[in-house]
């Protein structure tokens, strides 16, 4: 840990603290209620920027996200637009009723993999073929968070989790599954992004990504998916700097970030 | 030349002391404090007076709850 031994607090220089100097603070359309999320836990720096993102668009009467189940299934008490919370894996079932009854809303899920890709695979495998006009925030942090760090369909091979205490077998348990990838295969799918939240270049392209994206929902251009790599250090039983590093050599290597499919034609 | 002059204002007492913005900032310009807040975290503070307002732990604060300051001086 990085307190220093002699130390000394620098007050605040009331002569730069200024409002017209401010470049940044938290969004607006964030409430008060301070996240319930481990420290340096991803899901709280993608609230932060779908957030910054919705404040910049001023959409924040136009847009209606679906929570999963799953360490998310509150983010309706932080996310300050109209939520609505869905079963288990049910997100893209309850949002293309939403998008169906509320045509001229944007509409979005947030969704773990546990959530996204293995109870929930063929709602969203089914609302992706259709070619549903919604976004999809997928939270692939390898393991089951909520309930304490079982193996996921994304669990890295020969990761070890409470399920694979061996790490993860493929020949028994399969192989980590790139959903991404998959989906991007499907016609009615207009764009998809894999993106980090680990460093501060990472923060700045899943924010381009996420607007890009509700743009495109702006445009009525069908199914996209942005997918974060992020982490579970409480799980993955590391401190948040070490489940960066992890990010960094083990993650990314296996789901590799950049746009996967997107209109333009990639 | 024109020089950037950067403050941060952090709240303190919602910091988990998860030290990404440490780790974030060129300038070390941040640390832990040796106290803790009400949710027994130790927090982050400014310990050196040279921030350029360059915004890289605001990004990375998984909480949002640093500011960030930038007067540009000539
Ligand atoms: C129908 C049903 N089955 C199982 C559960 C138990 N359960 C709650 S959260 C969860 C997994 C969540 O993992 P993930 O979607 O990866 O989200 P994370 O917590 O990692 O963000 C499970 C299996 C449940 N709530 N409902
Ligand atoms: S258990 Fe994991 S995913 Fe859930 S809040 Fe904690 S760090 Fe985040
Ligand atoms: S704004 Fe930049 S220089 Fe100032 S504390 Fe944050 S990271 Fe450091
Ligand atoms: S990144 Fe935010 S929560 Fe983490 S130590 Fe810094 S101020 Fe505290």
């Amino acid at each position: 840990m990085s307190t220093i031994p002699n130390f000394i607090e620098i007050p605040v220089n009331p002569e730069i603290a200024q409002k017209e100097f401010e470049v940044y603070s938290k969004p607006s359309t964030l409430t008060d209620k301070p996240f319930h999320y481990c420290p340096g836990c991803g899901h709280s720096t993608v609230h932060k920027l779908l957030m910054e993102v919705v404040e910049e668009m001023g959409i924040q009467g136009d847009i209606v996200g679906v929570a999963p189940v799953g360490c998310s299934v509150f983010a309706y008490d932080y996310l300050d637009i109209d939520m609505q919370q869905a079963a288990h894996g049910r997100a893209l079932a309850v949002a293309t009723g939403i998008r169906r009854m509320l045509p001229d809303k944007l509409v979005f899920t947030y969704q773990g993999d546990g959530d996204l890709a293995a109870i929930g695979t063929a709602e969203t495998l089914h609302a992706a073929n259709r070619g549903e006009n919604i976004l999809t925030i997928f939270i692939n942090n390898a393991v089951y968070g909520m309930t304490s760090g079982q193996m996921a369909p994304t669990t890295l091979e020969k990761m070890v989790t409470t399920t694979s205490p061996f790490g993860r077998d493929v020949s028994t348990q399969g192989y980590p599954l790139k959903i991404s990838e998959l989906l991007a295969m499907l016609p009615g799918v207009t764009y998809v992004t894999r993106q980090s939240v680990h460093t501060t270049a990472n923060v700045r392209k899943t924010k381009k990504a996420l607007r890009k994206a509700i743009e495109l929902q702006q445009e009525g251009k069908g199914f996209c998916l942005v997918e974060v790599v992020s982490n579970c250090p409480s799980n993955w039983k590391m401190t948040p700097l070490q489940s960066q590093q992890f990010i960094q050599e083990k993650m990314i290597p296996f789901y590799p970030l950049g746009d996967i499919k997107t209109p333009e034609g990639k | 030349m024109a020089k950037s002059l950067g403050d941060v204002i952090i709240d303190i007492e919602k910091c988990k002391g998860c030290e990404l913005c440490i780790d974030s900032c060129p300038q070390e310009t941040l640390a832990l404090a040796p106290r803790i807040n009400q949710k027994g975290y130790h927090y982050a503070v400014k310990v050196q007076d040279n921030c350029t307002g360059c915004l890289n732990c605001a990004l990375v604060c998984p909480e949002a709850i640093i500011s960030v300051y930038r007067k540009i001086v000539k």
